[in-house]
């Protein structure tokens, strides 16, 4: 394999190492492509696909995180047919889930011009908060399944598999064994999960407390209380499962 | 948490545990089968038994719909309420079904003794309206009484086989499996013969030069895949056959397991010996218990006649296949999440590229062919590329399968050469549109599909003509709706089904689908909006543009042919 790759992001050349991927190659030129559900420590899975760029030949358009250089490629990453996906992947994103606290998404919307007012009587995901150890909350609604924090959890970083998919297509989640509580399951509290949610669906439970207009007064007695209840409790079958 | 008896579950366990994560589907399959759903408890036990993290299986329970984490009825009654089984009044039936629910009282809890739930198509078009009790297909004929179809007395009406030639289907219309012995009479297995005295080069090379294209939508050149494979230089490699039929109106691939089961087997074993693979896998529909059925014992019956296992017919090439039964996912047909399915994972697409030829199953080279495509093997080794080639036209050689369904005479599979038109199946084979009505449309290629109308009747049946016409020929699957038919109600249909089975992967499908979905119901009720037109098209591009499977790539096809037929349908009131 040659050591060096050219090819055109834009109409400008640049080369780069073999299997650098398209999102590298342009960032290396100046060339802005959006991300989302993209994160530099975690396996890129091509999800959001706001990335998607066209790349000359190929049918369908290329998701820039994943897709890989080569000799020769001609690469456009602002036409029509690529805006049109950004567009209207970030209108059915807003059409879904509450986006308030997710200021990249917002500046995606205002910059291609997405309404997020396009789909009426669409049905949101707007499952309760879950509020079940002292550390933090869970406000699914507001969750965009980037995968990150299930992915933090398993083999991109903690290994400790507390956190997985429910339900399938629209309807999925993120959740645990049997939907149980978190300090029920083999959760390490590493608070990983948290760190990569680009939308606030995972947030410390100070943070959301203090939101909720709790003192900071208030907020101690409250999460040590809970911290002790938890410490008495037996551990649960599902932990001693993976423990084994 | 219910205590339940772990004991019948303990051979389960060590049966598969050896295997590990791939093994997880079929384990809870067996716990499945022992309990009626998979309780908790045996949930953890295959966790520990297989070693699979406790979130993850949860996740694998939830992503398929044959798979039950909560008790269900003792019977599980599955109605088909797809286009053509709606038509031949499945809604109606599924009211009639819900309404006899009996109940009972357990542990305080009032259950229904049969549990009844809407299936997506269940490849039994041709005896519309499909119920399945059990999973065995049943007839609703509307002299049989309601216990006796909940009873699965009820038998089907054989399938109607014919067309203009049979060799794919030759030895079809026994109205029972052809068994091993039957097979060699009509010369079964010489193909294999003469395929182990060749070289694998060779093998490949006569593929190749048959021109024949996979059977399952995509049309890819078979000779070519196996070629890929074949030069990977990683071992092992696998062969897989896909064997998930599901696209709406499709059945052809279950008629062949259930008829002809060696047929299959014998153009897998050639594959395998062509790119040099020494196990197969055959990933079975998990609605087709039938075929299941049917193909474990052909497998059997060719263990014990050493056409599987060590040294085939004293050639040196060793070759096992294990079968593996899907449990609901349509996904699965997509050929890498069929793959992560054999790994015991929930079946999500992956990123293309790599190729399966050299990152397949288990991330091995793997060569996954449909089951008509492998059908037509043992021919081609047997009469040679140029004697398949007299078959078809130039650029479509070779015999095809259409499955006929809907409001035709008589809905069957029919084996033609490539090259008739859609007038000669519609009109001289399947004996024209029902009650001698008028034909409104055709939806050519199942749900992922598009709409034929009259001006398209003298349209050859080929790859090249039909792309020339706009259509797909997808998996041969043409489904007739006659001039009194409502179109909404159809799109509504197609859209109900692309909502349900996303996988939920790709941002595009994941809410373009449901958004699809939510659009078409509002036309269905004639609450149509403005700007629908334009919602419905950009969802669609999105989705074609930028899904990451042929699933999402191809969920808006079909209402986008319906916008561009008949666009008043879409407008608002």
């Amino acid at each position: 394999m040659a050591d060096k790759i050219t090819l055109t992001i834009d109409n400008q050349p640049v080369t780069v190492a073999p299997g650098t991927t398209i999102l590298k190659a342009a960032e290396q030129i100046g060339v802005k492509i959006p991300t989302i559900c993209y994160h530099d420590y975690c396996t890129a899975n091509g999800l959001c696909r706001i990335c998607v760029v066209e790349v000359e030949g190929s049918r369908t358009l290329v998701p820039a995180c994943i897709g890989k250089v080569s000799e020769g490629m001609k690469v456009q990453t602002h036409t029509e047919r690529v805006e049109t996906s950004r567009r209207t992947i970030l209108e059915m994103l807003a059409s879904s889930v509450d986006l308030s606290e997710a200021p990249d998404i917002q500046e995606y919307i205002v910059e291609y011009h997405a309404d997020t007012a396009r789909f009426p009587e669409a049905e949101e995901r707007q499952p309760s908060v879950i509020d079940d150890n002292p550390m933090f909350i869970r406000d699914y609604a507001k969750c965009i399944l980037c995968w990150r924090c299930v992915q933090v959890c398993a083999d991109d970083a903690q290994y400790t598999y507390a956190i997985n998919f429910t339900g399938r297509g629209y309807e999925t989640q993120i959740g645990t064994f049997f939907n149980k509580s978190l300090p029920e399951t083999t959760c390490v509290f590493c608070g990983q999960c948290v760190g990569v949610c680009p939308t606030g669906a995972l947030k410390p439970k100070r943070e959301w407390l203090l939101q909720n207009g709790f003192s900071q007064n208030e907020i101690m007695e409250l999460t040590r209380s809970q911290r002790k209840q938890h410490t008495r409790r037996e551990v649960p079958v599902a932990n001693k499962v993976e423990q084994e | 948490m219910e205590n339940i008896d772990l004991t019948p579950l303990l051979p389960v366990l060590e049966k598969y545990s050896p295997q590990g994560q791939t093994a997880l589907l079929p384990a809870l399959q067996d716990a499945q089968e022992i309990y009626g759903y998979v309780p908790e408890q045996a949930a953890i036990e295959i966790s520990k038994g297989l070693r699979v993290p406790l979130a993850e299986i949860h996740g694998v329970l939830e992503f398929y719909s044959l798979l039950y984490n909560k008790p269900v009825g003792k019977t599980v009654v599955h109605v088909c309420t797809d286009p053509a089984c709606a038509m031949a009044g499945a809604e109606s039936l599924l009211k009639v079904m819900n309404r006899k629910l009996e109940f009972h009282v357990e542990k305080g809890e009032r259950l229904p003794s049969i549990t009844v739930e809407k299936a997506p198509c269940l490849g039994l078009c041709e005896h519309a309206p499909a119920l399945m009790v059990q999973g065995k297909p049943v007839a609703p004929g509307t002299s049989d009484t309601w216990e006796d179809i909940v009873a699965g007395k009820t038998h089907l009406a054989r399938p109607s086989i014919s067309g203009d030639i049979a060799i794919l289907t030759a030895g079809c219309n026994q109205g029972k499996p052809t068994e091993l012995a039957g097979y060699i009479k009509m010369n079964g297995y010489a193909a294999l013969q003469k395929a182990l005295q060749m070289t694998p080069q060779s093998v490949i090379a006569e593929v190749k030069a048959s021109g024949l294209v996979g059977r399952g939508g995509a049309a890819f050149p078979t000779g070519v895949k196996w070629e890929g494979a074949a030069n990977t230089p990683m071992e092992p490699k696998y062969v897989v056959c896909n064997a998930d039929e599901a696209e709406p109106g499709t059945f052809k691939d279950r008629i062949m397991m259930e008829n002809m089961p060696h047929r299959i087997l014998e153009g897998i074993i050639i594959a395998a010996y062509a790119i040099g693979a020494n196990k197969g896998y055959m990933y079975i529909r998990g609605e087709y218990l039938v075929p299941y059925q049917v193909m474990n014992h052909a497998v059997e019956e060719a263990r014990q006649a050493g056409y599987l296992g060590k040294n085939i017919l004293g050639s040196g090439f060793d070759f096992d296949l294990e079968l593996r039964r899907g449990a609901g996912a349509y996904v699965c047909g997509e050929e890498t999440a069929l793959f992560e399915s054999i790994e015991g994972k929930r079946g999500f697409p992956r990123v293309k590229p790599p190729f399966p030829t050299t990152h397949g199953l288990f991330g091995k080279p793997t060569v996954i062919n449909n089951v008509e495509t492998l059908c037509n093997v043992p021919f081609i080794l047997l009469e040679g590329a140029s004697g398949y080639r007299k078959i078809g036209t130039e650029k479509s050689p070779g015999p095809k399968l259409f499955c006929l369904s809907g409001d035709v005479e008589k809905p069957g599979l029919y084996e033609v050469p490539f090259g008739v038109t859609f007038r000669h199946l519609l009109e001289d084979l399947a004996g024209g549109v029902r009650h001698g009505k008028k034909m409104k449309a055709a939806l050519f290629g199942g749900a992922a599909g598009a709409f034929a109308i009259e001006k398209d009747l003298d349209v050859r049946l080929t790859f090249e003509d039909l792309r020339s016409a706009g259509l797909p020929l997808g998996s041969g699957v043409i489904t007739v709706f006659d001039e009194t038919r409502d179109m909404k109600d159809i799109c509504l249909r197609l859209a109900h089904f692309f909502a349900d089975e996303s996988c939920g992967k790709c941002f595009p499908c994941q809410i373009g689908t449901q958004r699809q979905y939510e659009i078409l119901q509002r036309v269905m009720q004639g609450d149509t909006l403005p700007g629908d037109m334009e919602r419905l098209r950009d969802i669609g591009q999105t989705m074609t543009d930028s899904s990451i499977c042929g699933l999402g790539q191809t969920a808006g096809l079909a209402i986008a042919s319906a916008t561009r037929l008949w666009p008043e349908l879409f407008q608002p009131q």
